[in-house]
């Protein structure tokens, strides 16, 4: 496949794969299956393992709580932003306290939703499912990775917070490419400069790889889907064989994937940094390339900000 | 869905709930004294659980973990000494244990853990997320063709929490007939009367708007309680609610109807009245029936 994918419909088309493997698992939603992917897949193929509870986010986290102790493995999920949200606290106390075996899908992360605005933003998903011991975040940069981390998560024992992204995504995992827990990697070799990117940031990551090139610069390009657990190896190393880590993420700079890097590094005693990111504010409503242009999540700033860390103009 | 027999005569369940209510006692004023938590609330539901424990729960003390047993919830998690109480008097955990309240590096967390305590079905004391659990366990049963009953009990002042509407709305959509949830309605809420902090009108009409089978019951007449736990719900389908009148503190007479015993520490001559009061000689063992 190499055109681009929606990775909802990715989502939903290996959702309803598992489920007719694997009775264990069931559908969880809240008024927004059809764009999960869930209403056309598992939810026509299995209807009665398809709960649809409405427009309540915090409801659709207890009822998948509940399910999951009676032996089912729930997958639920909305907007990222609601998801974790709206119902954090649901996340907090009825999955995470409970490690119950919740999968957690979260749609539309990140500015590049674009028209909707900053309501329907999630810039602090990453940050608050973080937090939570137990929860493991998985951010997949394409419909392969999208496809493998279902699985995955399928196969983690516990919470899982999967993070995907609205506009389609370009294919961009190698052949043969296998998705581990708590592993980044390597994209594309360099040893000049590490550009660290997850989800939608990846793709960026690698174009701007590429314009590196053309100046002469070889960047490390390492995929941190994993961002919880995260690779510390992979940090490390990028820290020590290149001249710096430029953290790339389409969610705010505090307590995403830069601060997790961050909290490598310094433990560590390692390494320059810099964070690309939303910084610190609310965006708004537009298309998302402008979006990233005018927050500086563009490609054009990845590589300003890569060949400054380096200390190249 | 049938009737269920009743496992316990009205004696076994009036001995079973002062019981209930002298481990309560006992267990709290054991606790840490800062903050050793609720009295008010765990004495006001002490019939309700004994109802359902002795009455029509169908459990395995020697396998919590039973695919079949019956669930139940304590949505009104800060009521946790009243459901220590039941499960360590069913078998669940050696009665000692109860001396242990919200000790560190012990078992009996000041609010219900599933992970750490054998018998709690779910882990509650954010308000008004048991129920969304227990239509979940309820949703679980049905697609299983399995014919256990769920069990959810929530306070009054619980019923502000948006989310206990939510829950109501799921359980009728799925035709929950599986499902029975027990308001104890002791009329007050941390802050005051449930009147005055947030009035909730006709729970009965409410609750019937939203689909559900109400009854109003006296929540302190254990028999009856556990006569109507029994029963199958009305109609085919439909999940139930019933809304038992209770009174915060009950069996004390210096905490019944009194809002400042919502939480705080019993001291030894609090504890020695309160043991009297209802016919128990008071000792320091921590929570067994003397």
């Amino acid at each position: 496949m190499t055109r681009p994918q929606v990775l909802a419909d990715v989502y939903g088309k290996q959702l309803a794969a598992l489920a007719a493997e694997d009775p264990r698992i069931v559908a969880v939603d809240a008024d927004v299956s059809k764009r999960m992917g869930t209403h056309g897949g598992i939810g026509t193929q299995f209807p009665h393992r398809h709960i649809n509870v409405g427009i309540a986010e915090q409801n659709m986290i207890g009822v998948a709580a509940g399910l999951a102790t009676t032996g089912k493995i729930p997958f639920t999920g909305t907007y990222a932003v609601f998801l974790t949200g709206r119902a954090w606290d649901q996340v907090r106390q009825a999955l995470a306290y409970t490690r119950l075996n919740v999968k957690l899908v979260g749609l539309h992360s990140g500015i590049s939703v674009g028209e909707d605005g900053a309501t329907h933003q999630a810039t602090e998903d990453i940050a608050l499912m973080r937090a939570l011991p137990g929860v493991t975040v998985l951010s997949p940069c394409d419909p392969e990775e999208t496809k493998q981390a279902v699985t995955l998560a399928r196969d983690t024992d516990g919470p899982v917070y999967m993070r995907l992204f609205r506009p389609p995504a370009r294919p961009i995992v190698p052949e043969g490419y296998r998705l581990a827990l708590g592993k980044a990697p390597v994209l594309r070799e360099g040893s000049d400069v590490t550009l660290a990117a997850c989800g939608r940031m990846v793709a960026l990551a690698l174009d701007a790889a590429e314009e590196l090139a053309g100046r002469g610069v070889q960047a490390r390009v390492l995929n941190m889907v994993s961002i919880k657990p995260i690779d510390r190896e992979a940090v490390v190393a990028a820290a020590r064989e290149t001249g710096g880590i430029v953290s790339i993420e389409d969610h705010t700079v505090v307590g995403g994937l830069g601060s997790a890097v961050a909290e490598v590094l310094a433990e560590a005693g390692v390494g320059k940094l810099r964070r690309i990111g939303v910084q610190d504010c609310f965006a708004e409503s537009g298309d998302c390339d402008s979006l990233y242009e005018m927050y500086g999540l563009s490609t054009g700033h990845i590589v300003r900000t890569a060949l400054q860390l380096i200390g190249r103009t | 869905m049938v009737e269920r027999s009743l496992t316990a005569d009205a004696d076994e369940l009036r001995t079973r709930a002062r019981s209930l209510r002298i481990r309560i006692l006992k267990m709290i004023h054991a606790a840490p004294a800062g903050h050793p938590g609720h009295p008010g609330g765990s004495l006001s539901c002490a019939d309700i659980i004994a109802a359902l424990y002795w009455g029509v729960l169908r459990v395995r003390p020697e396998q919590p973990d039973w695919p079949c047993r019956d669930r139940f919830v304590l949505s009104k998690g800060h009521a946790a000494p009243a459901l220590y109480a039941a499960l360590a008097e069913r078998g669940f955990f050696p009665e000692e244990m109860l001396g242990t309240l919200r000790r560190p590096g012990c078992r009996l967390q000041g609010h219900p853990d599933m992970s750490k305590t054998p018998g709690v079905d779910m882990s509650t004391g954010s308000l008004g997320q048991g129920i969304s659990a227990a239509v979940g366990m309820a949703l679980g049963g049905k697609m299983d063709g399995k014919t256990y009953r769920v069990y959810t009990l929530l306070s009054d002042g619980e019923l502000n929490e948006g989310q206990v509407w939510e829950a109501a709305m799921t359980a009728y959509k799925y035709k929950l007939d599986n499902l029975t949830a027990i308001i104890d309605a002791n009329g007050l809420q941390n802050d005051g009367p449930i009147s005055e902090v947030m009035p909730m009108g006709d729970l009965l009409a409410k609750w019937r708007s939203f689909g559900w089978g109400a009854v109003e019951l006296d929540g302190h007449d254990v028999a009856a309680l556990a006569a109507a736990f029994a029963r199958p719900p009305a109609e085919p389908g439909q999940p139930r609610v019933f809304v038992a009148r209770t009174t915060k503190g009950k069996g004390v007479s210096f905490m019944e109807g009194q809002l400042a015993w919502h939480a705080g520490a019993i001291n030894d001559e609090q504890l020695a009245q309160a043991l009297a009061e209802l016919g128990c000689p008071s000792g320091g063992d921590g929570g067994a029936v003397s």
